[in-house]
């Protein structure tokens, strides 16, 4: 169990560690100088003045150590400061995490809620409703998040007026009201892939020989549902549940910016368009580090849903 | 106890032209083991799945199937399920995939006692160590902790005969109950299942492929093909004299021990649901066929043994046995 435990945590720094590259090199890579930047808009942008910046910032040391000094600093939780805000990026993180992390969990709440219990009505019932799920949740995840966004504003925050506009809203409940559409708009996809996944592992599972069994040892059928089709379709609908939400951070960037909320998506859009590269790598990394946990989460969690993994999990 | 009344079943499949079962009459009573014999696809399976009402939907059904008088056809949901949740049990071809792989073997014993019978889970559990014990389980209570796949394919099915014995079911039905496992652990699976069966008075509806083993193991014996119930006699007479060319040709295709006469193959190939027959089933693969055959409508004939067997050369012959049944005579 400890070996375990240490070689899952170590595979968790490794990983992290080679995205770290990868975005620390995609960043270097990047056209622009952001010291140009930062002493840009202003007219005395002299040689002197880059000079001064790129020393203060360690723009001129070799890629290694620039790396090596950003990867020591975020291994402590100082990710230097921001170039745009002059502030230190992880005070930025900090005000602006608990909005997304929110949003992500309202919206992964919506989809799993659901998407398992429309794939669930699907399969049981089949027939006209299952092809009427089947299209709507199609149709909802063809469309492209910002669309989805603008419209649900267009109908519920501008003609009905029951959600507002923009803003993440204070307390609980503000939050609750203000995050609503957005998370709708967030999990729409989500939902209709969590509701296919549901649909299809429970309709694997109905011809199988123990749910029969089951039936005909007079279980009732909605005891059959829970207990043995629902029960053994968990572990891809658990998989596919932990997946989606790691993948959600991400669409917090479009999100984010079409509703105007505060978060680390809009953070993350603001930083790349002002080359503010301390703030990018950061939320990135942290991005990436949310995705990992998520889906080591889901691997701790499968062994639980199906014994038949701790068998196979013999040490190699 | 158990009356199978001209029992018809036609399946909804497009591919099917003829009806799974035609006209089955078959009777269990109580403390009785009845076998039902066939190849795959006579619908031995289906007569055991009807006394359950577990066909498939759309299936149209004819007939009766009473239980102790009651029409199991004519069943409102939840008498169906006390019907088979307390008097009629089920023993599964494949214990492997009768159980829930995720869920352990004590979830599945209680399962079908907390949630059919309204017994309390201390109760269920007690009464589940007892029934594993008498089963033969060693270690029960070690056992209610495992996970199916963590028992050996013997084990299960004495799992499920425990499983099924827990509601005291007035009837067993035993769906090739032990062809999954090696013969050694077909025996004791066998004498568990019978010394369960004569002790608590049981029906024993017996299904099996093996026509040897029915008539060695049960009282009476069916055999089935294409649907319909060809012969059915005592089973010490099924073996020494079968009045049916069917029977005699199922036993002349098995080997026997210290016989070296060649195993005869019947001829052809097991009917399909597709197949449409205009007379006798069996007429195309049948060695005594005449032509008057392929035209003539079965019907059960009484024999001297009790039995009775649908042949039209019966109905001619009563008194004499088969020409087909004395092996020396056909394979010189």
């Amino acid at each position: 169990m400890a070996v375990r435990a240490l070689r899952t945590s170590l595979t968790l720094v490794l990983t992290l560690l080679a995205a770290s590259l990868v975005i620390f090199g995609a960043i270097y890579a990047a056209p622009g100088d952001p010291a140009a930047f930062l002493v840009g808009g202003q007219e005395d942008a002299t040689p002197e003045k880059l000079a001064a910046v790129r020393a203060a910032y360690h723009l001129n040391d070799p890629v290694w150590s620039q790396y090596g000094h950003w990867i020591g600093g975020a291994a402590t939780g100082d990710f230097g400061r921001s170039l745009q805000y002059s502030d230190q990026v992880s005070h930025l993180i900090a005000s602006r995490l608990p909005t997304t992390l929110f949003l992500v969990v309202y919206a992964s709440v919506l989809f799993v809620v659901l998407g398992t219990a429309l794939g669930a009505l699907s399969a049981v019932r089949r027939g006209r409703l299952d092809s009427a799920i089947v299209a709507v949740t199609t149709l909802l995840s063809s469309i492209p998040k910002f669309v989805k966004a603008l419209a649900l504003v267009a109908l519920f925050a501008v003609q009905l007026g029951w959600f507002p506009v923009s803003g993440a809203g204070e307390g609980f409940i503000g939050r609750l009201h203000h995050l609503t559409l957005p998370a709708f708009a967030l999990a729409m996809a989500e939902l209709a892939v969590v509701t296919r996944v549901t649909r299809q592992s429970m309709l694997d599972q109905y011809p199988l020989d123990h749910v029969t069994a089951a039936r005909s040892a007079g279980l009732s059928e909605g005891k059959v549902v829970r207990r043995h089709v629902l029960r053994n379709a968990l572990p891809p609908i658990v998989t596919m549940c932990g997946l989606l939400t790691a993948g959600l951070f991400a669409g917090t960037v479009v999100i984010e910016t079409a509703f105007g909320i505060s978060g680390m998506g809009s953070l993350l859009v603001g930083a790349i368009n002002t080359h503010d590269f301390p703030v990018t790598q950061a939320v990135l990394l942290l991005m990436v580090l949310a995705y990992m946990l998520v889906t080591t989460a889901v691997d701790l969690v499968h062994p639980v849903l199906d014994p038949r993994v701790r068998l196979h999990r013999s040490p190699a | 106890m158990l009356h199978i009344e001209n029992l018809t079943a036609e399946l909804p499949s497009a591919t099917t032209r003829r009806p799974v079962l035609r006209q089955v009459d078959l009777r269990v009573g109580t403390g009785e083991v009845v076998g039902l014999v066939g190849e795959s696809g006579s619908g031995k399976s289906t007569t055991a799945k009807t006394i359950l009402r577990m066909l498939p939907d759309g299936t149209r059904v004819r007939g009766a199937v009473r239980l102790e008088g009651q029409d199991i056809l004519d069943m409102d949901g939840p008498r169906l399920r006390e019907l088979r949740s307390r008097r009629v049990a089920m023993i599964h071809q494949d214990p492997r995939a009768a159980l829930n792989p995720v869920r352990t073997i004590g979830d599945f014993l209680t399962e079908r006692m907390v949630h059919t019978l309204g017994h309390s889970s201390r109760q269920a559990e007690r009464q589940a160590l007892a029934l594993l014990t008498a089963v033969g389980i060693t270690h029960p209570e070690q056992r209610l902790r495992q996970y199916p796949h963590e028992l050996s394919g013997g084990m299960l099915q004495r799992v499920v005969i425990a499983s099924a014995l827990a509601a005291e079911p007035e009837l067993l039905l035993a769906d090739e109950a032990t062809s999954a496992l090696d013969v050694t652990t077909q025996a004791e699976i066998l004498a568990i299942l019978r010394e369960h069966q004569r002790r608590r008075d049981l029906g024993l509806l017996f299904i099996t492929h093996d026509l040897h083993l029915a008539s060695a193991y049960c009282d009476r014996v069916y055999v089935m093909y294409a649907g319909q119930v060809v012969e059915q006699a005592p089973a010490h007479t099924l073996f020494s004299s079968p009045r049916h060319p069917y029977t005699a040709a199922l036993l002349g295709c098995t080997p026997k021990l210290g016989d070296h006469t060649p195993v005869r193959p019947i001829p052809g190939r097991p009917p399909s649901l597709g197949d449409v027959f205009t007379g006798c089933p069996f007429a195309a693969r049948c060695p005594a066929a005449e032509p008057a055959c392929e035209t003539w409508q079965p019907v059960h004939t009484r024999t001297a043994e009790g039995g009775s067997a649908a042949c039209r050369l019966l109905e001619r012959h009563p008194a004499e046995s088969l020409p087909t049944t004395s092996p020396q005579e056909v394979h010189p």
